[in-house]
């Protein structure tokens, strides 16, 4: 009789073994409330992704208008009865040229006005109809610049059609513009941060409230709150982490189709228009930079808030146990 | 081993829940605690497992006055205790291997230490073919004795069960006892809240009957 028992207790011994896996997680894997959580941290690191993406590129831009409208200045000819517009051209590039400080020289085209036109005059039009103003562009020493006044007096000498623009007046306003347009977007991608904050801060407390009685459970079959945190903390990192990555990704993949696009899209009125005034769409090394930090910033946040939430619900447990009156709670 | 000295206890502003209750539960003892519903048993359980403090009167628990417990010791000295709750509190994610281990899982243990004692015990409480089992489609009974393995596992020092046998039919509930008993003859001392007298009358044990607050106690 004996026998048999130990016989069969071997037996269920026997096919426990070779039924069993690796224990399941105490923290149990996704139900609603913490698919729900990953959806939210997916939206809100796309959106603060996308944001910390703009500013970047606006910075970017500002930053590449001032340096190249500070590394150039203009020369503009009309055209005027009798004149030659192409000798005109020519010796208002030998006279610049002439200048200290002035490093290269460029006339723009026919082919190349007609297509700074477009925008505004349409395919096709014939310039020699219209009396169109022809630009020679001037690449100067930045550090040691030429003297302006001097070659504006010798230019009105000599080419009395010609008018010289050093951009000081339009990089005065550009810094200006690009200084407010970057400070709207960290004011904007600071508010978008503290949304991201408190909407990650309360859709992880949300999902956590369904696991109020196994905390409970962990805690009275002997488990330290250091242990139960520790076990939340981890399940919420990864789900914070997975949330944010895809969010983040989401955001990258947007600035790289828009970058193909421009590539695709090149020499266009349109994407012309948006290079003008957004430049190129290609995240650079701080833009990548940017989004890994709030995919870790989302993950760490979350798995704070767990364990917070889990520390704060084993002090409830122990409120209860020192005032019975507290037994709403529970 | 616990110690209770004209302890009292009321939620808030209400009536005193249960008063000058003293008495000690030895080590190695075995008790039986019943009354009528709504006396106080699972009040008194909860004071036992240090989930609850007394509002007057003192409790000692391994020659230590809760009041002094800091919170951080406390799930050390719950583990001194095993318990079974009324609603079994079994976690519903895990299977019934994975709840009873719960109590050694969560103290550290290595899973290889320990999974012949978890199949053992579960072949005791008759869930031998049950072990890769969730709790959802398990029925009341298996679930109380799930809670029950769950309270042994680690042989506690004193084991405290609240309506363990409340869900099973009486030749379980009589293997249940049996199996009280032999933990008792191991060492650990058990209280056992219930309503049902004829469970009582097997064994030759203290009776404690509490009734408006009040406690008697009857020693065999």
């Amino acid at each position: 009789m004996i026998d048999k028992a130990k016989q069969s207790v071997a037996k269920v011994k026997k096919v426990a073994k070779q039924q069993f896996k690796a224990p399941a997680p105490i923290v149990p894997p996704a139900n609603l409330s913490s698919k729900a959580l990953i959806v939210v941290v997916i939206i809100m690191s796309f959106l603060a992704c996308l944001t910390l993406g703009f500013v970047t590129l606006i910075q970017e831009t500002s930053k590449t208008w001032q340096n190249q409208i500070s590394e150039e200045i203009t020369i503009q000819i009309k055209p005027e009865e009798g004149r030659d517009m192409e000798i005109a051209l020519l010796d208002a590039k030998s006279l610049a040229l002439e200048f200290s400080g002035t490093l290269s020289a460029e006339i723009v085209d026919k082919t190349d006005t007609a297509r700074l036109l477009e925008p505004w005059l349409g395919e096709g039009f014939n310039m020699d109809e219209l009396p169109v103003p022809r630009l020679l562009i001037i690449t100067i020493d930045k550090d040691n610049p030429p003297d302006f006044d001097s070659m504006r007096k010798t230019l009105a000498e000599t080419i009395p059609n010609a008018y010289l623009d050093d951009h000081r007046t339009w990089v005065g306003r550009l810094v200006s513009m690009a200084q407010n347009t970057v400070f709207i977007g960290v004011g904007l991608l600071s508010l978008v941060l503290v949304a991201t904050t408190l909407t990650v801060v309360f859709a992880t407390r949300g999902a956590m409230s369904v696991n109020h009685e196994i905390i409970e459970v962990l805690h009275f079959v002997g488990a330290e709150s250091s242990f139960v945190a520790n076990e939340f903390q981890k399940h919420f990192l990864l789900t914070g982490f997975y949330g944010g990555a895809i969010g983040g990704g989401l955001a990258a993949f947007v600035f790289f189709i828009t970058d193909i696009w421009q590539g695709a899209s090149m020499a266009t009125a349109l994407n012309d228009q948006a290079s003008a005034l957004f430049g190129s769409f290609s995240m650079g090394p701080a833009g990548y930079l940017g989004i890994a930090i709030i995919i870790v910033t989302v993950a760490i946040l979350t798995a704070l808030t767990t364990r917070i939430t889990v520390i704060k619900t084993i002090r409830e447990i122990d409120i209860v146990r020192s005032d019975p009156a507290r037994s709403d709670l529970a | 081993m616990i110690r209770l000295e004209n302890v009292g206890v009321r939620y808030g502003m209400g009536p005193e829940i249960l008063r000058d209750l003293t008495f000690d539960i030895p080590k190695h003892s075995f008790q039986f605690l019943t009354g009528p519903s709504g006396a106080g048993k699972t009040t008194l359980m909860r004071l036992l497992f240090m989930s609850l403090r007394p509002t007057r009167g003192n409790i000692s628990m391994f020659g230590r006055d809760v009041v002094d417990i800091p919170r951080d010791e406390l799930p050390l000295l719950r583990r001194r205790i095993g318990i079974v709750f009324q609603d079994f509190r079994l976690l519903n994610h895990l299977t019934t291997y994975e709840n009873v281990a719960l109590p050694l899982r969560v103290r550290g243990k290595e899973e290889s230490s320990y999974r012949a004692d978890v199949v053992e015990l579960l072949e005791w409480v008759g869930l031998g073919e049950r072990i890769h089992v969730r709790p959802q489609v398990l029925s009341g009974g298996e679930k109380q004795r799930i809670a029950i393995a769950r309270a042994l596992i680690d042989r506690p020092e004193i084991l405290l069960a609240d309506e363990p046998t409340g869900n099973v039919d009486p030749p379980m509930a009589l293997r249940l006892l049996s199996l009280f008993k032999e933990l008792n003859r191991l060492g650990t001392a058990v209280l056992i809240a219930t309503h049902d007298l004829n469970l009582m009358e097997q064994v030759d044990a203290r009776h404690m009957i509490l009734s408006e607050g009040h406690i008697d106690i009857y020693d065999r």
